[in-house]
Parts: C-alpha cells; sequence; structure tokens
C-alpha cells in the first residue's frame, strides 16, 4: 500500500522538475502535487481491500484538451487559459478505476493541430532524445513525459497520427485504437469523425492494458462502441518465438515510396524480416489512394474543426475580450486574440470548404476519396492480410523551427492519416535508431482487431529486444 | 480556384475572426498554396458508388460496418444525471443570479 504512495510521489516530484517546466523541456504544463497524493491514497485504500485493478499505482500524464477535475484543461490555448473542467473524461474515471493515478497534464499543439507540438501557446516542447529537435505532435508533451521517463504511460489524442508521430518522434510505444473503441466523452472536440483518444507507453504491454482499461461503450459518447473489450494481453513471454506463424502480414508499396528517408526505410527492412523470422507471411500489397489521403484530411478536419471550435467565443468559458462595444465584437475579438496563426488558418480553410459554392467541390468530394481510402483496406484486409507494416514517419524528428511552411508540416502525417480517415487501430513502436533518433514502425489491423495489432507488435518488440533502441 | 483577400475578409467575418489588414495578404497565400494541394482530388473518380452521405458515414463510424448493430446506437430516453460539479453560469466569464451576462447586441440599440 505503502508503494502505491511513494511511487505517485516519486513520478509527481518529477512532473514538478523544473527541467521538465517551461524553461526546460516544455512537457509538462500542470501538476497538482496534493491532489494527485490524496489520489493515490484512495487506490492504495482500494488496492489494500483486494480490489481489482489493472494498473496499481501507476503514474500517468494526460494531455491537455482531456478533462480533469483537479487541473486545468486548456488546449495549448490562451482561449482557455484556466479553464478547469466540470466533469471528468470517462477515460480518465475508467483509468482511475484501475488504479491510475494523474500526476501531470502535458504540452500540445494548440487544439491538436499541428504536428510538432510548436503551435501551443505555452512555447514549444523539446525532445528528450535530442532537445534541439521537435517531439512531434500534437500530442508531443506526453510522448516526451513517457520518453523522459516522468511516467510509464501517457494519454494523448489522435486526429491525423498525433500519438503516433510523437511516439516515434521520441523513440516510444504509441497506439491509436479502432474509432469508436474508446470514449471521447472530456475529449476536447477537433474533427469529430476522426478523434480518438491514444496512449503512449514504454512497452506494447502497458500500452494494450491501458487501452482495454479504458474501452468499452459509454452512455455519454455516442460514437462509443458497446463492444466486448479484449481481456488483458498475455505476459511477454508469450511472444517470443515463432510466435506469427500463420500470420499474413501486407507491406503496402505506396507506404515506401522513392523519396522515403534512407534510414527509416533501412530500419523497416529490418523489422520486416524480424517479422519473418517469426513466422509472418510478408506480401505485397497496394492502397493506390495514399497519396490522396493528405488533402482528404485537410480538408475533413479543418471543416469539422471550424464548426467545433465555433463555442469558443467567450460566451460561456475562458478569458472573454472586455474593451468592446456590443456582443459580436465581443466574439470577434475573444476568438481573434485567443487563437493562434494555425488554429486561424485551419478555422479559415474550414470555413471555406464548407461555404456556399464550395461544399461540393471540396467537402463532398473529399468524404468520397475517403471512402475510397477505406475501401482499399476493406480490399486488403478482405484478401487475408491480417496486419500491415508500415513506417510511422517518412522521417526521423526534425529540427525545431525547420518547418516554416504548413504543407510541409502536413506531410508528415503522410502515413498516419488513412487510419484516421478509415478507422482502423494503429500502433506505432520503436524499431531501431539511426545517429541516435528513433525510428518507429507502424501496424494496422481490421476495426475492433486491436489484439492482433498488440500481438504484432509484442511480436516485434519481445524480438527486436534491445535492437529497437539501438 | 483561387481565394481572393476579398474572400479571406468574409471567411473571416463568417468564422467571427477578426484579421488585421497586415494579416490579410500572408493569409490569403498561405490558404491558396493550401488549397492548391487539394485540387488533385478533383481528378479522381468518385462518381461511381461513393455517394459521401452515406459511406463516408459509415466508414466515419466503423461500428457501424463491424458490430452488431447496423447503426450508432441510441441510449434509452430516460433522464441521467449529468456528472458535472458547477453549473455553466459559474464558469462563465460574467454572471449574475445564475445567468451568464454577454453584452448587449448593437441590433437592439438600432431598433
Amino acid at each position: 500500500m505503502r508503494n502505491i504512495i511513494d511511487m505517485t510521489n516519486d513520478a509527481a516530484v518529477r512532473a514538478a522538475d523544473p527541467q521538465f517546466g517551461r524553461d526546460g523541456l516544455n512537457i509538462v504544463v500542470a501538476t497538482n502535487h496534493e491532489s494527485s497524493l490524496a489520489n493515490a491514497e484512495r487506490v492504495a485504500l482500494a488496492y489494500g481491500r483486494g480490489d481489482a485493478m489493472s494498473l496499481p499505482g501507476m503514474a500517468i500524464a494526460v494531455k491537455d484538451n482531456i478533462a480533469t477535475l483537479d487541473m486545468p484543461t486548456t488546449c495549448g490555448s490562451r482561449i482557455l487559459s484556466g479553464y478547469v473542467s466540470p466533469y471528468e473524461a470517462t477515460a480518465i474515471t475508467r483509468l482511475r478505476a484501475q488504479g491510475a493515478v494523474v500526476v501531470a497534464k502535458t504540452n500540445m499543439d494548440e487544439f491538436a493541430m499541428g504536428s510538432s507540438t510548436e503551435t501551443s501557446a505555452y512555447g514549444p516542447t523539446r525532445n528528450p532524445v535530442d532537445p534541439a529537435r521537435s517531439p512531434g505532435g500534437s500530442s508531443g508533451g506526453s510522448a516526451a513525459a513517457v520518453a523522459a521517463g516522468i511516467t510509464e504511460i501517457a494519454l494523448g489524442s489522435e486526429t491525423g497520427g498525433s500519438v503516433r508521430q510523437p511516439a516515434a518522434f521520441c523513440g516510444v510505444v504509441g497506439v491509436k485504437p479502432t474509432y469508436g473503441r474508446i470514449s471521447r466523452f472530456g475529449l476536447v472536440a477537433f474533427g469529430s469523425s476522426l478523434d480518438q483518444i491514444g496512449v503512449f507507453a514504454r512497452s506494447v504491454r502497458n500500452a494494450a492494458i491501458a487501452t482495454y482499461a479504458m474501452a468499452g461503450g459509454d452512455l455519454n459518447d455516442s460514437t462509443c462502441a458497446d463492444v466486448p473489450v479484449p481481456t488483458t494481453p498475455e505476459p511477454v513471454e508469450a511472444y517470443r518465438g515463432r510466435t506469427l506463424d500463420g500470420v499474413t502480414i501486407g507491406i503496402p508499396t505506396e507506404y515506401f515510396p522513392p523519396s522515403l528517408d534512407a534510414d527509416v526505410r533501412a530500419r523497416c527492412d529490418v523489422a520486416i524480416e524480424v517479422l519473418r523470422g517469426l513466422g509472418a507471411k510478408i506480401v505485397d500489397v497496394s492502397l493506390p489512394h495514399t497519396e490522396l489521403a493528405i488533402p482528404v484530411y485537410y480538408i475533413i478536419a479543418p471543416a469539422e474543426a471550424s464548426s467545433n471550435l465555433a463555442r469558443f467565443d467567450g460566451v460561456r468559458y475562458g478569458p472573454r475580450a472586455a474593451d468592446v462595444s456590443d456582443l459580436r465584437e465581443m466574439y470577434q475579438a475573444t476568438r481573434s486574440r485567443g487563437f493562434g496563426a494555425e488554429v486561424k488558418r485551419r478555422i479559415l480553410i474550414g470555413t471555406y470548404v464548407l461555404s456556399h459554392g464550395y461544399y461540393d467541390a471540396y467537402y463532398k468530394k473529399a468524404q468520397s476519396v475517403r471512402a475510397l481510402i477505406t475501401r482499399d483496406f476493406d480490399a486488403v484486409f478482405a484478401s487475408g492480410v491480417d496486419a500491415l507494416f508500415t513506417p510511422t514517419t517518412p522521417t526521423p524528428a526534425f529540427k525545431i523551427g525547420a518547418v516554416t511552411d504548413p504543407y510541409e508540416m502536413y506531410m508528415s502525417d503522410i502515413f498516419t492519416v488513412t487510419a484516421n480517415l478509415s478507422g482502423i487501430p494503429a500502433i506505432s513502436l520503436p524499431i531501431g535508431r539511426v545517429g541516435g533518433l528513433p525510428i518507429g514502425g507502424q501496424i494496422m489491423t481490421r476495426h475492433f482487431d486491436e489484439p492482433r495489432m498488440f500481438h504484432v507488435a509484442a511480436a516485434l518488440e519481445a524480438a527486436l529486444g534491445g535492437e529497437a533502441h539501438a | 480556384m483561387a481565394v481572393t483577400e476579398t474572400d479571406i475578409r468574409k471567411i473571416a467575418d463568417l468564422a467571427r475572426l477578426s484579421l488585421g489588414d497586415e494579416e490579410v495578404p500572408a493569409m490569403t497565400a498561405q490558404l491558396n498554396s493550401i488549397l492548391a494541394h487539394m485540387d488533385v482530388l478533383t481528378r479522381v473518380d468518385t462518381a461511381s458508388g461513393t455517394e459521401a452521405g452515406s459511406d463516408a458515414i459509415t466508414s466515419a463510424i466503423a461500428l457501424a460496418r463491424d458490430v452488431k448493430s447496423a447503426g450508432a446506437p441510441l441510449r434509452g430516453d430516460a433522464v441521467a444525471p449529468f456528472p458535472m460539479n458547477a453549473t455553466a453560469p459559474m464558469l462563465a466569464p460574467d454572471s449574475e443570479d445564475g445567468f451568464i451576462l454577454v453584452p448587449r447586441l448593437s441590433t437592439h440599440e438600432d431598433v
């Protein structure tokens, strides 16, 4: 029992260490030591009573767009400065029921719009692997929290790759579950047909335990599927040996273009040979509409964002512009001062593609092409492929400030947005380092086939062993 | 489909954002640069069997396909307490007697 409180205290002290705050790596944006310890005491009591828990005393860090009662939820934005949610995300409630204790809120791109954690109102987060580089984004703070050893597990959110891309950049495991697997009640909405809460962890097994702890239907989120939640994964030992006998893994040619970074390709080639050595049948497959994913995503996500972010107008929460003469001016002044440049850019794109005369040309067209992208996956899985293996990102972590063109930044999501557009689950895990920088490999499976995804990922992780981080 | 500075001002107004005169040219250029990449979609044949309204929603809500029911589940029509520990006016920047206060609509003064 004492151990749970000590573990929480140690993690809370780490989270409050100035090296992880604004003048350091800028990973943590809020802590509440007193509340974390009180929660740990409750967990310790329940655990001592014999309550079954899958994560007893597990300290977790939480992205700043997931509602917590005891720390602010500001989405890395001035427009929600100081906002404390009056309710808690279902994902948090369920993790707490399994013994987890929240010790920190983490930095993020403003409203999760970005791929580098540079658009945060708190300033950029630095990658613990190399502080001159970005941790990726938008959940860069959570990825960095796990990479820096602040917590073993952290929560992020995905709309187009915002967990897997930073996981790859920071050398940790990152999971985007099936759309509908985890309740989004308490996740601040960005692109509602895409958003999912995701998990960072140092191991596939811990990622799976946390994913399953949060999963399952929720009456407060009608898009959350009431499907059976898989049981906690097998011990790591189960994944050693020829454990992928009978599993067919597809290698989509479109994810290995000639322009792919040579180091990323080389590490992927090694991983593919390891998968083959574990008994998997490796087949080349094609997902022909892959190159259209970025244009489709950057129409649909901003369109949904422009609608979702209409609620931030200074009326109900957050700071309000005071020096105004009427209501309309208050809306405009509050929003213009509260939102940063990238958020404004996406609201404008979204408003444009939904506006009269352009809806069919952009939004409706994008939804139609989205259907083609989804059918690509359906066809490949229907052909007998159990899982797909790809690189997670086209390059390792880039330097902070190195990518200034918005569209070039969007392209860092090229291998991850397809899973969001089609709703399938995907995981990124470390498959090696080049020049000290982590490289991520991605595994995608059918809708709700997280067990297969974790099985393949855990087998690859076990077979790579120390090589994944070498 | 190039966007003009006039378009940008109109879109910003629709989105309740005010852009400074100095911001408009840069935002116009950036949006045109981004939208140019979207034009690739016009070359894709989506005429057959990809009705956006149906297929896109089923793909977005995956539970509609691979799960037992054929659509998003509806909960029973029963009142359940919403788990909030504060009322809306408590969170608002300005409130009085349980009501949220906002500046007056200028149209009211005009009438």
